[in-house]
């Protein structure tokens, strides 16, 4: 027997911007028969025993969080989750310190949602353990967009030339930074749409379209990824208030009738109904929403066992190949 | 790695003779075809336990449940930290395996670690009443105490050379070779 390796991912998961084509693909393909185990009727595979994980969320997430310790948890990994609120201590010493005590515990993975970007790379670059970015500060939220791009690619088969659109807060949106390049990286066309004040100014140079209204994005667009309005942004000022922003850029049923074709719908939740989508779209035919709560968890296996492994080494993956 | 050296050992005329013996022996073993469930190992046990099923299914004029098996999440060498190993399709029969006649079908069988692994794997699906093994080629070398039931052809391989089966579905032919030098 031979054995086929998928693509080496290094050390640690910060990001799709450090990715290549052919690691992302890597990834989205060891998702697929992940998806199987959790149907099954013991949810669980013996690929992670023995690896001790720690999910380090300081920052609140409910559906990240759960999502990977489900994870973690059928490939049997023994895990440990804590969030951390504010802290009085700077942000990097508190990192540091945090850092330390982990590596003395002898764990093997680091799952980190922090509020700073930078953060993931931060501990990655002075601990040995793998380390996963669930989301830091507006940088980046690779899992997310993986499981975005998994859930358009099941729906429509292909991501090559599809047409995506990212609704909302594009600047504050490390949802949307991990998107644009993965899905530019896998060949698809990506348009951001939302009020000006909520989009970087440099998006034109991250080979992204900018639609000033969301009519003409449905036009456009085979996918809508919208994103939930952070509803701190009014109190500063960038959106005037929630019905303004909702007769805008809402995305409704009345606005996706007028569209010359089915639009895929996607949200990374948690949604703000009535605001950045109606609930008749949100609860609509085309909402893949809660397909991409599934895949979540499908990915987010796939990424922990791809990282478990180590460098290709050809002479050694011969002998391990033809071992069994 | 020179190039291997290949020797065509069975050809398609041949491996076809051995897989219809092969079916009427696991018919003959398991006495009913009622309960049984033919499941493949990741990827050439596939086509050949459809193969089987689907002779069986002629000889009996009874369905034939068939599934495929993807070990890798079950390999002993995992914890060593090497690449990971793409990780095909596992699907049961949808009738399950529980209280089923199963049996496991692979194309080689050497270190008798795939099947370790194999049968792990389905015991974490449900508590078939019997497990058989079928391969089309026992080539010796065990590490395991493991045997087959049902074997197509036995040969006597040194350690260096490799046993290579290939089928339609994924080779767009069926054979067996081997592969003088292949390993080490």
């Amino acid at each position: 027997m031979t054995t086929t390796f998928a693509p080496y991912l290094g050390k640690d998961l910060l990001g799709l911007e450090e990715l290549s084509r052919e690691q992302i693909v890597g990834i989205l393909d060891t998702s697929e028969p992940f998806k199987e185990i959790s149907e099954r009727a013991i949810k669980k595979v013996p690929v992670l025993r023995g690896k001790t994980i720690v999910n380090a969320f300081f920052e609140d997430s409910t559906r990240t969080r759960i999502s990977f310790e489900f994870a973690e948890k059928r490939l049997s990994a023994d895990t440990v989750s804590f969030s951390a609120g504010g802290s009085s201590v700077s942000k990097g010493e508190t990192l540091v310190d945090t850092a330390r005590n982990l590596e003395a515990m002898r764990i093997d993975m680091v799952v980190i949602r922090h509020g700073s970007s930078g953060a993931a790379q931060f501990l990655g670059e002075r601990i040995a353990s793998n380390v996963i970015n669930a989301g830091d500060g507006k940088h980046e939220h690779p899992t997310q967009a993986l499981l975005d791009m998994l859930t358009i690619r099941d729906q429509l088969g292909r991501l090559e030339g599809v047409k995506v659109c990212i609704v909302g807060d594009v600047l504050h949106s490390r949802v949307a930074r991990s998107n644009i390049w993965g899905l530019r990286k896998l060949g698809a066309e990506v348009a951001v749409c939302g009020p000006m004040t909520l989009l970087p100014p440099e998006v034109g140079e991250m080979g992204v379209t900018v639609f000033r209204r969301i009519e003409e994005a449905i036009e456009w667009s085979d996918v809508l990824n919208i994103l939930r309005l952070q509803l701190e942004r009014m109190k500063s000022g960038f959106v005037p208030s929630l019905r303004e922003y909702n007769r805008v850029f809402g995305v409704s049923i009345e606005r996706l009738e007028r569209a010359p074709r089915d639009i895929l719908i996607l949200h990374p939740g948690p949604m703000n109904r009535g605001v950045e989508i109606d609930s008749a779209v949100a609860d609509g035919p085309h909402s893949v929403i809660l397909q991409q709560v599934t895949n979540g968890v499908a990915v987010r296996m796939a990424v922990l066992y791809l990282l478990a492994g180590g460098e290709p080494d050809t002479a050694e993956a011969a002998k391990t190949g033809v071992g069994l | 790695m020179a190039d291997p050296q290949r020797q065509i050992l069975l050809d398609e005329r041949r491996v076809k003779r051995i897989l219809a013996r092969m079916a009427r022996e696991i018919v003959e073993q398991v006495g009913s075809v009622e309960n049984l469930a033919l499941i493949g190992i990741h990827r050439r046990g596939v086509d050949l336990a459809n193969w089987l099923a689907q002779q069986i299914e002629r000889d009996e004029r009874e369905p034939v449940p068939t599934g495929s098996l993807d070990i890798t999440l079950y390999r002993d060498d995992l914890m060593a930290i090497g690449p990971r190993p793409i990780v095909g399709e596992t699907r049961l029969p949808k009738e399950g395996i529980e209280s089923r006649v199963v049996v496991i079908v692979d194309d080689v069988l050497f270190t008798g670690r795939t099947v370790r692994a194999a049968l792990d794997e389905l015991t974490d699906f449900g508590r078939p009443r019997r497990i058989l093994l079928s391969v089309l080629v026992d080539r010796g070398g065990r590490e395991l105490p493991i045997h087959a039931d049902i074997v197509g052809k036995r040969y006597t391989v040194e350690d260096g050379d490799r046993i290579e089966v290939m089928v339609p579905e994924v080779d767009g032919e069926l054979s067996v070779s081997l592969l003088k030098g292949a390993l080490g």
